[in-house]
């Protein structure tokens, strides 16, 4: 693609990070809010698109660079093959709407604000494109912390509130212990000749024990920035911290470094794996995705409600990785392929839906000044633009077609509907079943993002001064409008999408969907016969909208078209207020009723009698106090009794050490 | 694609159309016979839809651009279901664009956007539909995505012309999980298409409605295609019912020499399966809207266990 320059794709992606770190000490350095908005956040968007054209020529060929930087032995490698590449692919396109919508968005903060921020945002995005193209451990360590550092600096830029101080704390405490258990998987997949870089590492065979060790290791790991149950404590506190580019910029890529880090480290640089390893992840998947959609269902906080949902996004794509590993053991390889696409997919789509979401909510949020749903309401008739692309994020993401959310649930069901060819009957039980809980996650969705849109931008406002707002300026319009684009591409045009992510399906489970998906022209997809399954996006939209726009055209021409606005019926209630609509309490309620043995919810409800009532209910992560607690009081059970051994006094002190000294003298006998 | 194909495509549409609402009259006419009521006729919704066409629409203050759409979004989605379900002839050009899983996405995007329209005046009652609506649609949908996926494990596919050519194939074998299937799947029907005893599409006025209670904001021509839209869904449901559970009679791709017959079968079938449900209907009463995910919980995991009797007993080992 680059050929012609004499370009190499990762020399285009490499130029991308590099001029992405000079944009941000220029950003720094300058201090000049209107020159960081007007001149560097787009030209970080150019960096963007670059990325995103170098993973599209780096998915046809591999190409590897070593940097002269680094420790004495060990230098930076860096490599770029078809599964870095399209992750690359997924940073680049979806941070260009992000970076365009922050040109609007932090058009009015502080100079010194808006400086440090240029710095840390293009760190990040730099950071995270590193991830995708280490080779080395210590290189993918350094990017790793990198990302993780700058992204803990952009969570606290509200530093001044208490709150976004604590969950800055949170993210960065889980972020560590993950870390550190990436850090041992590596020290385990080095296996003791003290090379650490992964071409190494893909050659060494490890017995099944240790690659078990390292799997679990490199699952809790990036367990932890993915968001996997137990260990997604911290997104729903960080997300809403965080400015809204910057929470749409983790969820919707972040998240994706550690689907990146588990697929690379267990389709990759081990090279074996175990049928069990899918189960599990298969579990853990299913478990997090009904925990993140159930908990979204009850939010009240817009932000943490979309947090909620990347929990569930996240807990998908992890039960494809799981059916993939599965059908990849057994080798059953076309159907691995399968899954494997669908899960990439869903990544793909996740990015951009998740991320268009959450800047939308940026806009409501500088707009109106509110996070809470229940003050919200009734914003598409003052911010009609906004609530149109907002429109198509919500339905992309409550999996509906034609949009693209539904195209990957679609491949993945299909992906489980193939799973009868397995040879292990407890297996075959199981993933039904799994299936079915599938289902019913993603059937929720639909729910949560009725609520989610409903509440903000239907029905009557809630507060007096929601009917002076402004809708979204031009900037934060064109960001979104980069994503709604990549919404409707990514869903009308499956079988082009799909064609790309067969390299990397090539690379890890050996196998693509390759021509069947496009055996039946462009128009339809058809993964693996037509006979068996088919689905045609473009052709779906066309029929509605042609139904739709006949519908309209017959009635306008045949009918008259005498129409009388009035107040709302109502069943005749002629007093209504804006107070009697739902509130996201009242929408979240029947979720609430029926899993409230699951959820832990507190109430207070007033007496008949009680003069002032007053009602109140909250919804609990029971997971705080059945595994944060414990280890909380573990820890200090600990440093109490490890507190008993000072003393201040020095003579106890030289006492350890003669006892030390005995006891390792006595180790070496 | 063949000319045939593309006229019983059309044709079929134009059918689907026409019989939805007289689909709804004989179930109301059954229902008012089995209540010793004499019932206003089969074709009092055609009467209805008359009416509410040449009726000045009102429209409510506040709505939204969002709410003047959906009508029309809701038509054509469920003209589409409809359409695509083969009720004639398994000759239809437009089906491969949209196998079980689709035909459920398209129902869940009607769903969808009929609760945000009831969202949108921004009521008591709309948004207590919308609430009750998305409460019965997220536990349906699994459940129906289930008895689709038992008929399409058993015909290896999800495209509905193959699931029918190869159901009806079959010997006739009663088939477990297809038994467990089917419950589900009335249960399925009853609930989306608010029928009791999830919802009573009979009354207004009630704290119990959840169908009516969305669309009480709607007038005149919207009102018309909204009830159009709904005598659709219940035709689409009915079609799907027959197309998994007794395919027979169904005229297969080429044979149109077969559609007279296939067309005086589906309405034996209709007019049988509209006597059961309006039968259904008079035996059961409304249950408490806080049953309702007790019942639809019993439908999913009815569905559920139609799958795995199918992985467990009856795959080929």
């Amino acid at each position: 693609m680059f050929d012609q320059f004499g370009l190499l794709p990762i020399d285009v992606a490499l130029g991308g990070v590099v001029t992405w770190l000079m944009l941000g000490i220029a950003g720094l350095l300058l201090q000049n809010n209107r020159v960081a908005t007007q001149y560097i956040f787009p030209a970080g968007a150019v960096c963007s698109l670059a990325l995103a054209l170098a993973g599209v020529g780096g998915l046809s060929e591999t190409s590897v660079a070593i940097l002269p930087l680094g420790l004495p032995d060990l230098p930076f490698h860096l490599r770029m093959d078809a599964l870095a590449s399209f992750f690359l692919i997924l940073l680049g396109s979806a941070s260009i709407g992000i970076s365009l919508f922050s040109v609007g968005y932090f058009r009015n903060m502080a100079n010194d604000t808006v400086a440090l921020l240029t710095l840390e945002y293009h760190v990040f995005m730099a950071a995270m494109a590193l991830v995708f193209m280490a080779d080395d451990a210590y290189m993918f360590m350094v990017a790793w912390e990198s990302m993780a550092l700058s992204s803990y600096f952009l969570v606290t830029t509200h530093h001044e509130q208490p709150e976004v101080r604590r969950a800055g704390f949170l993210y960065l405490l889980i972020a560590h212990v993950g870390a550190i258990a990436i850090l041992m998987s590596f020290g385990v997949m080095q296996g003791g000749h003290g090379d650490y870089t992964f071409n190494t590492m893909r050659h060494n065979h490890l017995s099944s024990f240790w690659a078990s060790a390292t799997f679990l290791l490199a699952l809790f790991g990036f367990g932890a920035k993915a968001g996997i149950l137990p260990l997604h404590a911290w997104l729903p506190e960080a997300h809403p911290a965080a400015p809204s580019p910057v929470s749409a910029m983790m969820s919707g890529v972040m998240l994706k470094t550690a689907i990146y880090g588990i697929l690379r480290v267990s389709f990759d640089l081990l090279d074996e794996q175990m049928w069990w390893w899918g189960v599990l992840a298969l579990a853990l998947g299913l478990i997090t995705a009904l925990f993140g959609v159930f908990f979204a269902a009850v939010q009240i906080d817009m932000k943490r409600l979309l947090a909620y949902s990347s929990i569930e996004n996240i807990g998908i794509i992890l039960v494809g990785i799981g059916l993939t590993m599965i059908f990849h053991n057994f080798q059953k390889d076309a159907m691995a392929a399968l899954a494997l696409t669908a899960t990439l997919y869903h990544a793909l789509n996740h990015a951009f839906m998740k991320s268009l979401l959450f800047l939308g909510t940026g806009s409501v949020l500088h707009a109106t000044g509110e996070r809470q749903l229940g003050k919200l309401g009734g914003l598409i008739h003052t911010m009609p633009k906004l609530a149109i692309l907002m429109l198509v994020g919500a339905l992309a993401i409550a999996g509906l077609p034609p949009l693209n959310g539904f195209v990957s649930e679609w491949l993945l069901l299909q992906a489980f509907l193939l799973s009868p060819g397995l040879p292990h009957a407890y297996l075959n039980m199981l993933v039904p079943i799994a299936a079915a809980a599938l289902v019913l996650a993603a059937a929720l969705s639909g729910y949560v993002m009725v609520k989610f849109y409903g509440i903000i931008f239907l029905g009557q406002p809630r507060e007096e001064k929601l009917l002076h707002v402004h809708d979204a300026g031009i900037w934060e319009r064109i960001g979104m409008l980069c994503m709604v684009v990549a919404c409707f591409v990514l869903g009308l045009f499956p079988t082009f999408i799909i064609l790309q992510i067969d390299y990397v399906t090539e690379m890890l489970v050996h196998h693509s969907l390759g021509g069947s998906a496009l055996k039946h022209g462009w128009l339809l997809l058809t993964p693996i016969q037509a006979e068996r399954a088919s689905y045609g996006p473009l052709i779906l939209f066309f029929i509605i909208v042609a139904g739709g726009v006949i519908t309209s055209l017959t009635v306008k021409k045949y009918y008259h078209g005498r129409l009388r606005r009035g107040p709302a019926w109502d069943c005749g209630y002629p007093a209504q207020t804006s107070r009697m609509q739902d509130t996201a309490e009242g929408f979240g309620q029947p979720i609430r009723k029926i899993f409230e043995w699951f959820m832990g919810v507190v109430k207070q409800v007033p007496t008949p009698f009680d003069t002032h009532p007053h009602f109140h209910s909250e919804t609990h992560d029971r997971l705080w106090s059945l595994f944060y607690e414990p280890i909380k009081q573990l820890n200090e059970i600990i440093g109490i009794q490890v507190g008993k051994l000072q003393h201040g006094r020095i003579h106890i002190y030289l006492l350890y050490s003669f006892v030390t000294l005995l006891a390792l003298l006595a180790f070496i006998q | 694609m063949t000319y045939t194909a593309l006229f019983f495509q059309l044709l079929q549409n134009a059918l689907v159309l026409c019989i939805a609402p007289l689909l709804l009259g004989w179930i109301n006419q059954c229902r008012a016979l089995l209540q010793n009521r004499s019932g206003a006729g089969v074709l009092q919704p055609y009467r209805n839809l008359i009416k509410l066409f040449f009726k000045d629409a009102v429209l409510a203050d506040n709505a939204s651009p969002l709410f003047r759409a959906t009508p029309y979004v809701l038509f054509a989605c469920m003209w589409l279901a409809a359409a695509l379900v083969p009720v004639l002839a398994t000759d239809l050009p437009l089906s491969p664009a949209v196998d079980v899983i689709a035909l459920v996405g398209i129902f869940a995007l009607a769903r969808v956007f009929i609760s945000l329209a009831a969202m949108d005046i921004g009521t008591a009652f709309g948004s207590m539909g919308a609430r009750r609506e998305m409460l019965v649609g997220f536990l349906a949908e699994p459940a129906l995505l289930m008895v689709l996926f038992t008929a399409s494990t058993i015909s290896q596919s999800t495209s509905l012309i193959t699931i029918v050519e190869t159901l009806a194939h079959k010997q006739f074998v009663l088939y477990p999980s297809m038994t467990f299937a089917g419950v589900a799947f009335i249960m399925v029907l009853l609930a989306e298409n608010a029928r009791i005893p999830v919802d009573n599409p009979a009354t207004h006025l009630e704290l119990t409605m959840i169908h009516e209670a969305m669309i009480l904001e709607y007038s005149a021509r919207h009102l018309a295609l909204v009830e159009w839209a709904s005598a659709l869904k219940l035709l689409a449901y009915m079609t799907i019912g027959f197309a998994l559970f007794m395919p027979w009679g169904i005229a297969e791709s080429g044979d149109w020499k077969a559609v007279p017959l296939a067309l005086v079968l589906l309405f034996i079938k209709l007019i049988a399966g509209g006597a059961g449900l309006a039968l259904l209907e008079t035996l059961t009463a409304k249950m408490r809207i806080f049953r309702v995910p007790e019942f639809m919980g019993t439908a999913f995991l009815l569905a559920v266990l139609g799958l795995l009797t199918h992985f467990l007993l009856e795959m080929p080992a």
